[in-house]
């Protein structure tokens, strides 16, 4: 529509108008009703919507309580949100100190602070960042989380709890997973036959097992085989069983991308007497990983939602926090605020991971 | 290397007697099929050698064990002096000496035209990086294509590609190249670029080794023109008598087959 004149009468207005909902109905005769079937299949759908999706948003939000302190202010039409307002700082840090709990928000600061630069095009020191991301943070917070030196007080793992305790499971799950898978599934293509055999067995035994039995393995098994007086932490222990699990699965997923970069690319890279590893580092698993985000967010998701698994090694994740607060007397019969609440957050990191993995392809195609 | 490209060069001064690549009585299967039959070959400093004959014949295989990337069963295969055995050391050094040209061109898509050409200099030959960048664009000018430096390969047409592909070979200073059908994945309107700055290459003085069908390449570039047929090299000869005096009626038949029309 070009020129001065299209709704300057309001005759003109009411044609456009018309026109469109001439559209609108074409489009739904086309798409919604071009069948009996179809017609019959977009009335159970709108049925579908209409007894489920109105009656929830006036439970969740219109009918909700949102502020007060205490059971009293809850009047029990709706949701009571003000249950997870009271039990905020459990949710979020389990039985974490109070006075501790700066150390975690430090951290958390410390993670989105050194993220956000990330995510600008143009930001210059992209690589140290990495590097500080990958190594250095960690130690700073671990230091920070445990504490026991540099003056903090000790705060056992057995407090750790709540959204943190997912949080460190599945971070440290994921960055140490894909290095670990992405070396088995180079192991499991090696040409030296002890490696491949070693990865395949390493494989092949982590992805027979369900993640629960490695969970009780770890926690149950796993210390009667050690000598008398050594013990490892029990997150610890759950931390390397996640861990391994996942990279078991990341290994398969890398492998396929593997197996789709042309063979021509291997030979080029070696006969510009490229090494074995230059030629994997630089040229094959760039393009191979590019191929499998999808495959490796996936399984990340997997993961980020398998850690609540942890609850049956009595860790109290998340999922195990609301649980617990479930049970607690003063407050009976809120169980349904904490699930939903609960799934909302998962929902909300695991979105976030898949719109990230969109957007890192759209970035990593260059037109081939 | 100097900048200036000689227009009329002697080509056939250039050609030493100093044997760079040799191969005596090399044998290899794939499996049970016997895709070389005892190779004799000898290639001199500056000679630049065409290898033709129908598909199936061996002749990819053939210079792709000069690199290594196909291992022989059998006999013997000696590179500048240096002995072609499994020991990846003399392989890599070996390949830091020999250029190769791919049919499929092979550049790597995630990476720009700078990126590719600078790669292996930096990794392999450990040059810094403006230096690298430096040599990349002195072959980038040289196969006319300066301007694509920051395009990715992708975004480049096959003729392009093909003599970014040279130019990242040229960056490792090579003696030998092999070219193994640098223009049968070309369109037509295409191949000339290409054969331009192969034939630029020649007169240079580089020692080349091309699998081609490129008959017209051949008679003005080949010192000699090498047949092969089911494994074996069938006739080896001057390109002049190769063309006009075929022996074999193999030969013959081939010749008859891609001169025809």
């Amino acid at each position: 529509m070009s020129g001065k004149l299209p709704y300057k009468s309001i005759e003109y207005f009411f044609m456009s108008l018309n026109g469109k909902s001439i559209d609108l109905l074409r489009w739904m005769k086309s798409n919604l009703f071009s069948s009996s079937l179809n017609t019959l299949l977009t009335i159970i759908s709108l049925w579908i919507i209409y007894v489920s999706v109105p009656p929830f948003i006036q439970w969740a939000l219109l009918d909700a309580n949102w502020v007060g302190s205490s059971r009293d202010d809850c009047s029990r039409e709706g949701a009571c949100w003000v249950y997870i307002g009271f039990w905020f700082k459990q949710i979020m840090y389990g039985r974490y100190p109070e006075t501790e709990v700066w150390r975690v928000n430090v951290s958390y600061i410390l993670l989105v602070g050194a993220l956000i630069p990330l995510f600008i095009s143009g930001f210059k020191h992209k690589g140290l960042l990495t590097l500080f991301l990958l190594f250095v943070y960690p130690i700073i917070s671990y230091f920070l989380f445990i504490g026991d030196s540099f003056g903090l007080p000790l705060v056992e793992t057995s407090l750790w709890g709540g959204l943190f305790l997912t949080l460190v499971i599945s971070l440290v799950g994921i960055v140490a997973s894909l290095p670990i898978g992405i070396m088995l599934a180079l192991g499991r293509r090696s040409s030296m036959p002890i490696v491949s055999a070693i990865s395949i067995g390493f494989i092949e035994i982590w992805r027979g097992v369900p993640l629960i039995t490695v969970l009780f393995m770890s926690s149950v098994m796993f210390p009667l085989f050690l000598p008398e007086g050594m013990n490892f932490d029990k997150l610890i222990r759950a931390l390397v069983g996640v861990m391994l699990f996942s990279a078991a699965y990341i290994a398969e997923v890398v492998r396929g991308g593997l197996q789709a970069v042309p063979k021509g690319q291997i030979e080029a890279a070696e006969a510009l007497g490229m090494s074995y590893w230059n030629t994997m580092g630089l040229i094959v698993m760039p393009q191979a990983l590019k191929m499998v985000i999808p495959g490796i967010v996936n399984s990340f998701i997997a993961l980020f939602k398998d850690t609540t698994l942890v609850l049956t090694i009595g860790l109290f994740d998340l999922l195990g926090t609301i649980q617990i607060i479930g049970t607690n007397a003063d407050w009976l019969g809120f169980h349904i605020e904490g699930y939903v609440f609960t799934a909302f957050i998962f929902w909300t990191f695991c979105f976030g991971m898949s719109r990230y993995s969109m957007h890192l392809e759209k970035k990593l195609h260059t037109g081939h | 290397m100097s900048e200036q490209v000689d227009v009329q060069p002697n080509i056939e001064q250039s050609i030493s007697n100093d044997p760079m690549i040799k191969l005596n009585g090399v044998h290899k299967w794939f499996g049970d099929f016997h895709v070389l039959k005892d190779i004799n070959l000898t290639v001199n400093r500056g000679e630049r050698i065409v290898i033709c004959g129908p598909s199936g014949s061996g002749k990819s295989t053939l210079i792709r064990c000069i690199n290594h990337l196909e291992e022989h069963q059998h006999g013997q295969i000696f590179v500048e002096g240096t002995e072609l055995t499994g020991d990846l050391k003399h392989v890599e050094q070996i390949r830091r000496e020999v250029g190769m040209v791919f049919q499929q061109f092979n550049l790597f898509p995630h990476l720009t035209i700078l990126d590719n050409l600078t790669l292996a200099p930096i990794w392999v030959r450990k040059l810094p990086k403006k230096e690298a960048e430096e040599l990349a664009m002195k072959y980038l000018e040289r196969v006319k294509i300066p301007e694509q430096a920051n395009k990715y390969p992708g975004q480049l047409s096959g003729g392009q590609q093909q003599r970014v592909a040279i130019a990242r070979s040229l960056c490792m200073n090579p003696k030998i190249m092999l070219f193994d059908e640098p223009t049968s994945a070309l369109d037509p309107e295409m191949i000339k670029e290409v054969l331009d700055a192969m034939i630029e290459l020649a007169h240079e003085g580089m020692t080349m080794l091309c699998v081609t069908h490129e008959m017209g390449f051949a008679k003005t570039v080949a010192n000699r023109v090498i047949f092969m047929d089911e494994g074996q090299i069938i006739e080896e000869k001057e390109p002049i008598e190769f063309f006009n005096n075929p022996q074999n009626d193999r030969t013959k038949l081939f010749l008859s087959q891609i001169l025809a029309h």
